[in-house]
């Protein structure tokens, strides 16, 4: 079943890899790169809102924020266009993520609800920034980005969709190994029951604080390769309220928890968006239809596409197997203790003394499904 | 030896007196039952040894040490582990994973390893096998029944070594035959040297078990002794009906 | 000195509207525990709604109020059972995430209808001034004032003084015990939710009065009305007016004493402050660790 889910994997990346060479209709590649960008931002996104249960309405910040950083190195560094500008990538991702602790440090000292409305305001807060710090981000006439002449037609768009491969790879790896490790199990505990996970020794303030850099740290890398792509940018471009509810949504859409959910909602939403910004933009259509699609979202698969289908799946196969439901009354049988409880083990008898009840299933009552 | 004491509590809610200088002292290697009317403070008494309320004045001892108004988690990772009345399991995990949540690492480069280490799954799984509960292992724990979500916080206190353990009414919704098991499992885990401090209204339950009960009433201790003591003793039955 | 005299008044006077806007969502929040997130947008409904009276029926903006209000009341419920109630689980994100799109449409309907020229609503009272001690003071500011006084002594006597308010204020405590004392937890949301609405529709037409607006201008204002009841503590009616007021304040004093530029940045960096010194705002109660 593993080795199933690992070859199914290699072969999408394989997929992904040959995509563009297959697919060379510039429009086809742009939104293709788009959809990568967003995806990654919603796979660290994830991370944060997905494993501790933190929504953040307010991360697209870090992605103007790398975004400014990519524009500024390259601006103040006289970088030119071409590969060098991909190398910032990592160092504009740092400094959204350093900017991100002090400011997730504050926003993560109240609980869940207010928390969402704190990062709300921290997005306007920085956008504000951008506008009114003339000095370093321009203001609203915005900074341009290198542009790289010698990359002609529809080449121009495959460095840019690479590096947001990769990024997005490396975004689900790390996203991965989060899952599997005792950081991500102390998130997913957080998600649960915050006071009992501290109660039991977690550590939340550190885990919650990391998870939001982490998230800021992708975001503000997919701002930086956003940046360069569309080559100038501007407050209300890049701080833009709909980016950040769109990749919330992808991320409810596809799953939220889940490591591929964000990338498949991110599969569907963006190239959505694309068209529809490109077909309605001009009267509000695309507002009203994707405000529709958000709310329909929210009403019908609140838990997102892939948790749903996992459900449906489960109920299939129980159905199939017809589990009984009906476990043992109390039946229990008084195992061995397990040696390390606190005694020592110099020649005494393991096992306790037993007493057998009527029914040897399970201990407890039946489980409700 | 004491083990576990507190001196002269004091602690109030708005106008409440919940605890009014109260003192007790737990035994290391006993079960000790604490009982009194609804109203007494037992469960106050419990949360501030345990860290989720602070104490207005007074002193808690942990072997030796002071652990007055220490947060929940330094207490537990000292060695005083809890469970509450309405059962707090993470529901959306699974029943192994919630054993996980609580083993302890204490480095960095064990904050990222994976949660699932041999070391700590063979003891989970111990663990899991100690209470029963080995066949449901992959399960939500949000799924099980409100008996075995009792045994799975039991469990995964354990599996950070506590060298007592405050239950806070153990028995509450429980059914007999679940209830024996329990019993046995407390009593075995004693013989291994844990201690433990009983919350609990069933008396059978409690006179049954402890060696040692306490009598609160009002926010202090009025009574003391062995079972036998404490059911002749004409002060905690005026408690228990004059209320 | 006369111009930090003619700030603070028009900070107090402009205070008083966006606390009529903001006490809307903050008894939204305290009752229902939801973060009304289209607020914004509902107020500049609420604008339009007056716009469209007073420039095709003639109605004065005011008594315009007469039928805006309780067609937005109206509206609000019918929101609050169509798109709330049917949420059981994590209420509090999933209706956010609703009245995200929610807000999302109704913008664009508005855009579609209106399109995206600015517009400002007109009356006798929004051209004409006043003489106040040496500067210059629009009607309008002062009648906008004096509605929000008039509304939320009106909110006021209703939460405090009736018995309705007392179900509201206990359904604010305890959401669960009050249930058990008889009262109607979810009539009590969805009315309140309505009223909410209906205050955001006041608020719409003293701000579209001061204001020029289009759609977009929701965003502008869901940011300062979230900050301002973050600031005086989410739930909290008395909390949402200081802060209102304090913080129009502050942000028109330091535009006339810094910059304009950077007001709204103050704005916005006072509640930073808050956040740090006092994170539940200033009337707003801590977080209490759960048991």
């Amino acid at each position: 079943m593993k080795i199933l889910k690992m070859v199914g994997v290699l072969v999408l990346l394989a997929c992904a890899i040959i995509f563009p060479q297959v697919f060379t209709d510039p429009t086809v590649t742009t939104i293709a790169v788009f959809t990568l960008i967003f995806a990654a931002v919603a796979t660290g996104w994830n991370i944060l809102g997905g494993y501790s249960g933190y929504i953040s309405l307010g991360h697209i910040a870090y992605f103007g924020i790398g975004a400014y950083a990519m524009a500024l190195f390259c601006l103040h560094w006289n970088i030119p266009g071409g590969y060098e500008p991909f190398l910032l990538v990592p160092l504009t991702a740092l400094i959204a993520a350093v900017v991100s602790i002090p400011l997730g440090w504050i926003a993560l000292r109240v609980r869940r609800h207010t928390f969402i409305v704190i990062t709300i305001a921290m997005f306007f807060i920085i956008q504000l920034l951008a506008y009114n710090l003339i000095w370093l981000t321009n203001g609203s006439t915005g900074l341009g980005l290198p542009i790289p002449t010698d990359w002609g037609g529809y080449f121009f768009n495959y460095p840019f969709y690479y590096a947001a491969l990769i990024l997005l790879v490396i975004a689900v790896l790390v996203s991965w190994w989060i899952r599997n490790s005792k950081f991500g199990l102390g998130l997913l505990a957080i998600r649960d029951d915050e006071d009992r996970a501290l109660g039991l020794g977690v550590k939340t303030v550190a885990s919650k604080l990391a998870a939001f850099a982490i998230a800021a740290f992708f975001a503000g890398a997919a701002g930086a390769i956003y940046a360069y792509f569309v080559e100038s940018i501007y407050p209300a471009t890049i701080f833009d309220p709909n980016f950040d509810v769109a990749v919330v949504l992808m991320v409810f859409l596809g799953g939220l928890g889940t490591i591929s959910g964000p990338i498949l909602g991110a599969l569907i939403m963006e190239p959505l968006q694309q068209y529809l910004n490109l077909q309605y933009g001009e009267n509000g259509y695309n507002l009203i239809i994707l405000g529709g699609i958000f709310l329909l979202v929210m009403l019908i698969l609140p838990r997102g596409i892939l948790p749903t289908l996992g459900d449906l799946w489960r109920k299939y196969r129980a159905m199939r197997e017809q589990d009984t439901a009906v476990q043992a009354e109390e039946g229990m049988v008084i195992t061995a203790l397990p040696g390390r409880v606190g005694r020592s083990t110099a020649g005494r008898d393991e096992s306790a003394p037993t007493a057998i009840a009527p029914n040897q299933n399970e201990p407890g009552e039946g489980i409700n499904v | 030896m004491s083990l576990l004491e507190t001196q002269d509590v004091t602690k109030a809610f708005g106008g409440i007196q919940a605890l009014n200088s109260c003192s007790i002292s737990v035994e290391q290697g006993s079960i000790t039952g604490l009982i009194g009317p609804n109203g007494s403070g037992k469960t106050t008494l419990f949360n501030v040894m345990t860290g989720y309320e602070r104490v207005d004045g007074g002193q808690i001892r942990f072997e030796g040490r002071t652990i007055t108004n220490a947060s929940p988690d330094k207490v537990f990772r000292l060695g005083m582990g809890r469970t509450f009345q309405l059962t707090r399991v993470f529901p959306r995990l699974t029943v192994l994973e919630n054993m996980h949540v609580a083993a302890q690492r204490n480095d960095l480069k064990g904050l990222f390893s994976r949660w699932s280490s041999t070391h700590e799954q063979q003891r989970a799984l111990e663990l899991l096998d100690f209470v029963g509960l080995t066949k449901h292992k992959n399960l939500p724990a949000g799924n099980l029944s409100y008996g075995q979500k009792k045994l799975l916080e039991f469990a995964f206190i354990l599996i950070a070594e506590p060298r007592v353990i405050l239950l806070d009414e153990p028995a509450g919704g429980v059914n007999p035959t679940m209830l024996n098991y329990l019993t046995s499992r407390i009593r075995a885990l004693n013989e291994r040297g844990v201690t433990f401090l009983i919350v609990e209204h069933n008396m059978e339950f409690v006179m049954g078990l402890c060696s040692r009960i306490m009598v609160m009433h009002r926010g202090t201790k009025i009574a003391e002794g062995t079972p036998v003591e404490v059911r002749a003793n004409p002060a905690v039955l005026e408690a228990y009906l004059g209320d | 000195m006369g111009l930090i005299i003619e700030a603070i008044v028009t900070g107090i006077l402009t205070g008083g509207v966006y606390a009529l806007m903001s006490s809307g969502l903050t008894l939204i929040f305290g009752v229902m525990d939801i973060i009304n997130i289209a607020q914004g947008i509902l107020v500049i409904l609420g604008a339009y709604l007056s716009f469209v009276l007073q420039q095709h029926f003639h109605i004065d903006l005011f008594l315009g109020l007469l039928i805006t209000m309780p067609v937005m009341f109206g509206f609000g419920v019918l929101l609050e059972f169509v798109f709330i109630r049917p949420l059981k689980r994590d209420r509090t994100m999933l209706s956010l995430l609703v009245m995200y799109g929610l807000a999302l449409v109704i913008e664009g309907v508005l855009n579609l209808i209106f399109s995206a020229d600015l517009v400002q609503l007109q009356g006798w009272y929004t051209t004409a001034s006043f003489n106040v001690g040496g500067f210059y003071l629009s009607y309008i500011y002062v009648f906008g004032f004096l509605l929000a006084v008039v509304l939320l002594a009106g909110l006021y006597w209703l939460v405090y003084r009736t018995k309705f308010g007392f179900s509201l204020r206990a359904s604010m405590q305890n959401r669960v015990a009050a249930e058990l004392i008889g009262i109607d937890v979810e009539r009590i949301s969805a009315i309140t939710f309505g009223i909410g609405i209906a205050l955001a529709a006041a608020g719409g037409m003293a701000f579209g009065a001061t204001n020029a607006f289009d759609a977009a201008s929701s965003y502008d204002l869901i940011s300062r009305v979230l900050a301002i009841i973050i600031f005086g503590g989410m739930g909290s009616l008395s909390g949402a007016l200081i802060a209102s007021v304090g913080m129009l304040v502050v942000e028109d004093v330091t535009s006339v004493v810094w910059s304009p530029v950077w007001a709204s940045t103050v704005f916005f960096i006072l509640l930073v402050i808050i956040l740090v010194v006092r994170p539940q705002g200033l009337l707003g109660q801590a977080e209490v660790r759960k048991q």
